[in-house]
């Protein structure tokens, strides 16, 4: 291509800059990677599907009859336990696929895949955006295999409902990963991924309304009640939940995009070198 | 200096890296003290210096994994920190650690990095069987990167330095972990690579026997550059007969020709 064309030694170097082309492909090559990575790691595949499957076929089951749903909004009759948890576990896979991409870029920054994607030319800032999209991609495709799985269980939103709920379902991917990518610039080691999910997966998935709605928490503890509607997976899960039936609940947009803005803007500036945390680390 | 508006005369005497009073440190510890030096077009240069010299540091700082806090770096007139693009595209870098994906295949490997160089797929495979035109690992492009051998991995990473034409290839310490066989043909490759291509090498290195008479060597010892010039000045200019006599005496370290670990083998 004409734009890589060799300057020759005796010639002025010019500045060429970048054509959208080179964003596009640089990009596409981002998402390609995480793609073919996720094809050769079976096990993460399949373990990134067992995990909320587990919690749909068995704890759904003994929970139903402990937990009655009322008629609550988006729902229009009673429903079973399971439809109720179903967003939460969309919720549950964008959470663990978000964190597993922030242990890959831990793992990257140790073997050294993180070096070579930072010298590349293009902005750094659009290098890690291209990043986040690749892990959102894959986890897009996690949650669509356990909605056809699901569908055998009971779990039967209409058909429209599948494609309204995949902006909010991008949109969540996007919060958790660039929530992900905010704690691998601050995560030091790879063992540290078991703290993380101490300390950030099972809090995020309990204090909110992924398992249970909000109201019955606040009958029992008014204090978690106010912890889980600070907690901005709620409002992931809420988002989901309200776009598998066609509706918009704008607070919980609000929120997350918010909170992507705020978790991405911190993993740019954390991965910058000039202002960057990781040159302030020893090596 | 700084823009592309270069007359002929100024981009000719134009190196292909600057360096220009950079420190850096790590805490109390400096692990960079004023250096300066420059690797001037289609020059093979070699960085010479017992490891914690600082050269992985000045590597980093070259590849903008860390900014460079005082002093500049140029790359073919192009300012690091005020035009990282510009300097990004024309550099080509082989890291000390492996850095490829074992999993995928070797073509998928190089096929990824010229796509972060905007490089499309197309051009990156015809780019790759350029390169690879009479070499033996043509024929292995398709296998996963974990069945090649230390030695093979590392050609391929020079291959993917290579990759998107750069001016300047920058190498740490590449030969590390290597047998001698594989030393010697990666120094091979890396000689025949920059007299084809006339491209500008800078080649860290703390293994004395790595240099070659006709280069030009930049000594760096506890993060400050002792002797800077071709091989046959510094040799003079210490009074000494070698280039590792020379080494010795401007750092009080002997100079080492293999590694310890393959003179037992």
């Amino acid at each position: 291509m004409s734009e890589m064309s060799i300057e020759r030694a005796a010639s002025a170097p010019t500045r060429r800059g970048f054509p959208l082309s080179a964003y596009l492909i640089c990009a596409g090559g981002i998402v390609w990677r995480e793609a073919l990575r996720f094809i050769h790691q079976r096990e993460r595949f399949v373990s990134a599907l067992v995990r909320p499957l587990l919690w749909l076929f068995i704890f759904a089951a003994g929970f139903r009859q402990v937990l009655g749903v009322s008629i609550i909004a988006p729902y229009q009759t009673y429903i079973l336990y399971e439809v109720y948890i179903a967003p939460g576990l969309v919720g549950m896979i964008l959470l663990f696929n978000g964190m597993q991409s922030s242990l890959s870029m831990v793992y990257d920054r140790e073997t050294g895949t993180m070096k070579t994607l930072l010298v590349s030319p293009l902005p750094r800032w659009f290098l890690l955006v291209s990043k986040l999209f690749a892990g959102v991609s894959v986890g897009v495709v996690q949650v669509y295999v356990f909605f056809g799985i699901a569908w055998f269980w009971e779990v039967q939103p209409e058909p429209l409902g599948y494609l309204t709920a995949l902006p909010a379902i991008v949109l969540a991917g996007l919060m958790l990963g660039a929530l992900g990518m905010l704690l691998s610039s601050l995560v030091q080691q790879l063992e540290n991924f078991a703290g993380v999910m101490n300390f950030v997966i099972f809090p995020m998935y309990f204090a909110s309304s992924a398992l249970y709605p909000l109201w019955r928490v606040q009958e029992s503890s008014p204090l978690l009640y106010r912890i889980c509607q600070l907690n901005p997976f709620t409002h992931a899960v809420e988002l989901v939940r309200f776009a598998l039936y066609q509706q918009l609940n704008l607070q919980a947009l609000a929120i997350v995009a918010g909170c992507t803005i705020v978790f991405l803007g911190g993993a740019i500036v954390a991965y910058d070198p000039a202002r960057g945390l990781i040159s302030r680390k020893r090596q | 200096m700084q823009d592309g508006t270069l007359t002929h005369h100024e981009a000719h005497g134009l190196p292909a890296l600057a360096v220009e009073r950079v420190s850096h440190s790590y805490g109390q510890r400096k692990a960079l003290d004023d250096v300066s030096f420059t690797v001037p077009q289609g020059s093979f240069t070699a960085l010479l210096g017992p490891n914690g010299a600082g050269k992985s540091t000045l590597f980093s700082l070259i590849t903008r994994l860390f900014n460079v806090r005082h002093g500049s770096m140029r790359i073919l007139g192009f300012d690091l920190s005020a035009d990282p693009g510009e300097a990004l595209r024309r550099l080509g870098v082989v890291f000390q650690a492996r850095t490829l994906d074992l999993d995928l295949s070797i073509t998928q490997n190089l096929v990824y990095h010229a796509a972060l160089h905007g490089m499309p797929a197309s051009a990156a495979r015809a780019r790759i069987a350029e390169i690879l035109a009479t070499s033996e690992l043509r024929s292995r492009l398709r296998e996963k990167a974990r069945n090649l051998s230390g030695g093979q991995l590392r050609s391929i990473e020079i291959v993917r330095a290579f990759m998107h034409r750069p001016r300047l290839i920058l190498l740490d310490e590449p030969t590390v972990g290597l047998d001698i066989r594989s030393r010697a043909a990666i120094l091979a490759e890396v000689r025949r690579l920059v007299k084809d291509e006339g491209v500008s090498v800078l080649w860290a290195t703390h293994l004395i026997d790595e240099i070659d008479p006709s280069d030009r060597v930049v000594v760096l010892h506890q993060g400050k550059v002792l002797a800077e010039g071709l091989v046959p000045d510094i040799v003079a200019a210490e009074g000494a007969k070698t280039i590792g006599d020379a080494f010795t005496r401007l750092t009080g370290v002997r100079a080492r020709a293999i590694e310890p670990e393959e003179m037992r083998v």
